[in-house]
């Protein structure tokens, strides 16, 4: 609890300096990588994360100097460079992307710690903390790295709010985009720009191999929460921001604990109880909504059937047994017997003596089934004109999805039809 | 002696890597090699953790079991929970190395790794990791005869499973009619590509894989249509970029993962431009000539 306070006092400059570099890093990576990620490119991070390090050392070669600005512009160029290549090879030869990607990331860095591993052994003094681009040190940051971290945050937030519609066009429909005359190309290049200036500050908080995360992380996780780019790109932003302050805490109660890995592994925790939990996309919403879909079919099932039986021999007060239920279609006898339990409390059915009556409810219900069944059945003959054998698989699907609306709108269209294709009655 | 030593180290990765690359990246599967490349870190740490050293055989395991753990956990979430499928590899691999990293973090004081050895490895230590005899004769450097054991495997694992492997990488829905079952190939194929990783991380490190998975095997690509000459050329390709990179590394005094990795890239380079049948400035010269 001490702990607690004295960080959230941010009384300590040097919590100041990690926490707020943290979260900038963290929101404005989140903010470029919904969009990578929106265009199926998120990996291309990972390559440009990579290909930073041969600037660095570029820069640091044919400068001498260890001025953080003149590394940071080698470290563009070589990521800008990398994304080019990476376009260059998979428009002009059969080369696929995920390959060029490996290809570009794996030669750039090998290049890198070439040059790397050189200048070092060449004992020019200068050149310790080179490697700060290679692991990242966000416990590290200072006033003067701050700096630049918020003139780049700010920067990358301001272009995407500013070229907000042009890049939503981009990742969802470049061939409309490109029809009404937007200049795709320019906004490509924009994206990747934004992309490189992401990747080439936050990689030296949280260091090469996970700078990838920053960018997919957030934007994978907020994307299971929302169909709506702005709270998509907000969520993911907020997420970044959160995992930033709890990975500085981390690093300030425990010192040896790395705050970029922390950092990665907060927003993963988030990303996969989000995949698993997140209402509508979720894995456990999909698990759910399918077998809620799978009971709802098989009581709509039975019903029908009961109503088919009742309309074959006119007597829908008598009951059934469950043998004569399953000698008409094959359900397995545990699931229609459950089924039926399930419909009798709901009050659909009744039962006297093992056998199973409809009520006046579960006539309806049966009745409306097998209502839409026939009326799909007739729509296809007519307006699609299938033939009347070539229907009835068809509606067996449809009859557990018609919403009223359609029902009317099928009635109306057909000009409330007495007969289905088969000579049955519509009830 | 030691050179050789280290450029035999780089081709035994070289031909296990290249073989293996070229079903990745038929498969579009270049990037699941890199995530497993990352992702066997947190493996190795455990292993180092429980057996206290850093012997061999529970490194593979451990390492070999988050190789597949990566593969599962990358097919879960793109499958169960609908990830797209580049983001559900960019989140497993990142995660599982955050945690490698934190656990080194950790155990500091008791574990003698730290990440650039994941990452670029020291392949100029091989040679001093002898095995002496009791009557004192020197068998060459551990590495070495671990993977040559791998690439023993490997191959045979090739060799043996070719139609099969073949079959599910070219035409996945003719190889499941014929009764060969995709998803254990696939298992099959990603466990080969961790025991790859693992048996070569501790010599040339993460990076030098990934460039020895993808950029041989595409160089071959864009050589050849046929695809026994494309795992051959591949090998070549490897092999010669370990005896040039050696040399490259030792002209500039760097290290030699990232001067083979160079020179793989400056072989697709090559191949990209001068390619007889693919090459950018072949084709020019092949639509000029038609021109006249």
């Amino acid at each position: 609890m001490q702990d607690f306070l004295e960080f959230f006092s941010f009384a300590d400059a040097n919590i100041r300096y990690v926490t707020l570099g943290s979260v900038l890093l963290a929101a404005s990576s989140a903010v470029v990588g919904c969009f990578t990620l929106l265009r199926k490119r998120a990996l291309v991070g990972d390559a440009v994360a990579h290909a930073v390090l041969p600037g660095v050392c570029l820069a640091f070669i044919l400068s001498g100097t260890k001025n953080p600005l003149i590394l940071l512009i080698g470290a563009f160029v070589t990521g800008w460079l990398s994304l080019v290549v990476i376009d260059y090879i998979t428009s002009r030869s059969r080369i696929k992307e995920d390959t060029a990607i490996g290809l570009v990331l794996s030669v750039f860095f090998g290049i890198g710690i070439l040059l790397l591993t050189s200048i070092q052994q060449s004992g020019n003094a200068a050149q310790s903390g080179l490697d700060k681009f290679l692991f990242g040190n966000a416990a590290s940051l200072i006033g003067e790295d701050l700096i630049i971290f918020s003139v780049v945050a700010v920067l990358l937030l301001v272009s995407v709010i500013f070229f907000y519609k042009e890049l939503t066009l981009l990742c969802f429909d470049q061939a409309y985009a490109r029809t009404i005359g937007f200049p795709v190309r320019g906004l490509e290049l924009l994206l990747t720009t934004l992309t490189v200036f992401a990747v080439v500050v936050g990689i030296q908080a949280v260091g090469v191999v996970l700078m990838a995360a920053m960018l997919i992380t957030p934007a994978a996780a907020a994307r299971f929460w929302t169909e709506n780019l702005k709270v998509m790109l907000v969520l993911a932003a907020l997420m970044g921001a959160f995992s930033g302050v709890a990975g500085a805490f981390v690093s300030y109660t425990a010192p040896s604990m790395p705050t970029g890995p922390w950092i990665v592994l907060i927003v993963s925790m988030i990303a996969i109880l989000s995949f698993a939990l997140a209402p509508g996309r979720g894995w456990i919403a999909r698990i759910l909504r399918r077998r809620r879909n799978k009971t709802r079919i098989l009581e709509e099932n039975l019903l029908k059937l009961l109503y088919q039986l009742g309309e074959l021999r006119q007597d829908y007060g008598n009951a059934r047994s469950i043998e004569e239920l399953l000698e008409r279609r094959n359900i397995p006898k545990k699931e229609a017997l459950s089924g039926l339990q399930k419909l009798k409390r709901q009050g659909y059915l009744k039962k006297e003596d093992k056998r199973w009556l409809l009520t006046t409810e579960g006539e309806k219900r049966g009745r409306r089934v097998v209502r839409l069944h026939r009326l799909w059945e007739l729509y296809l003959t007519q307006y699609v004109n299938l033939a009347s054998d070539h229907v009835h698989e068809d509606a067996e699907t449809i009859e557990h999805i018609i919403t009223p609306e359609l029902e009317q709108k099928l009635l109306e269209e057909l000009n409330y039809p007495d007969l289905d294709p088969h000579h049955a009655r519509i009830p | 002696m030691n050179a050789f030593w280290i450029i035999l180290t780089g081709s035994l990765v070289a031909t296990c890597c290249s073989l293996l690359g070229c079903y990745l990246i038929l498969r579009r599967m270049a990037m699941v090699g890199d995530a497993i490349s990352h992702a066997v870190l947190p493996g190795i740490v455990i292993a180092f953790m429980l057996t206290g050293s850093r012997d061999t055989i529970p490194m593979l395991i451990g390492a070999g079991l988050l190789g597949v753990l990566t593969t599962f956990l990358i097919e879960f979430f793109h499958r169960f929970a609908r990830v797209q499928a580049d983001a559900a590899i960019g989140v497993t691999f990142t995660w599982l190395f955050a945690i490698g990293i934190i656990l080194i973090s950790v155990f500091a004081g008791q574990v003698d790794l730290d990440q650039d050895c994941v990452l670029y490895g020291e392949i100029a230590y091989v040679p001093l990791d002898l095995i002496i005899t009791e009557g004192g004769l020197s068998m060459g450097p551990r590495t070495v005869w671990t993977l040559a054991v791998v690439t023993g495997l490997i191959g045979i694992f090739i060799w043996v499973g070719y139609k099969e492997l073949f079959l599910t990488t070219f035409d996945p829905a003719f190889a499941a009619a014929i009764g060969i079952s995709t998803t254990l190939w696939y298992y099959l194929l990603m466990g080969a590509v961790s025991l790859t990783t693992v048996a070569s991380f501790e010599s040339v490190g993460a990076i030098l894989v990934v460039a020895f998975l993808v950029a041989p095997p595409a160089t071959a690509y864009l050589l050849t249509d046929n695809f026994k000459t494309m795992l051959g050329i591949s090998v070549a390709v490897g092999i010669a970029s370990s005896i040039l990179g050696y040399y490259l590394a030792v002209w500039m005094d760097g290290s030699i993962a990232g001067a083979i990795a160079t020179v793989t890239g400056i072989a697709f380079m090559l191949a990209f431009l001068f390619s007889p049948s693919r090459g950018i400035l072949m084709r020019q010269k092949r639509v000029q000539a038609v021109g006249h």
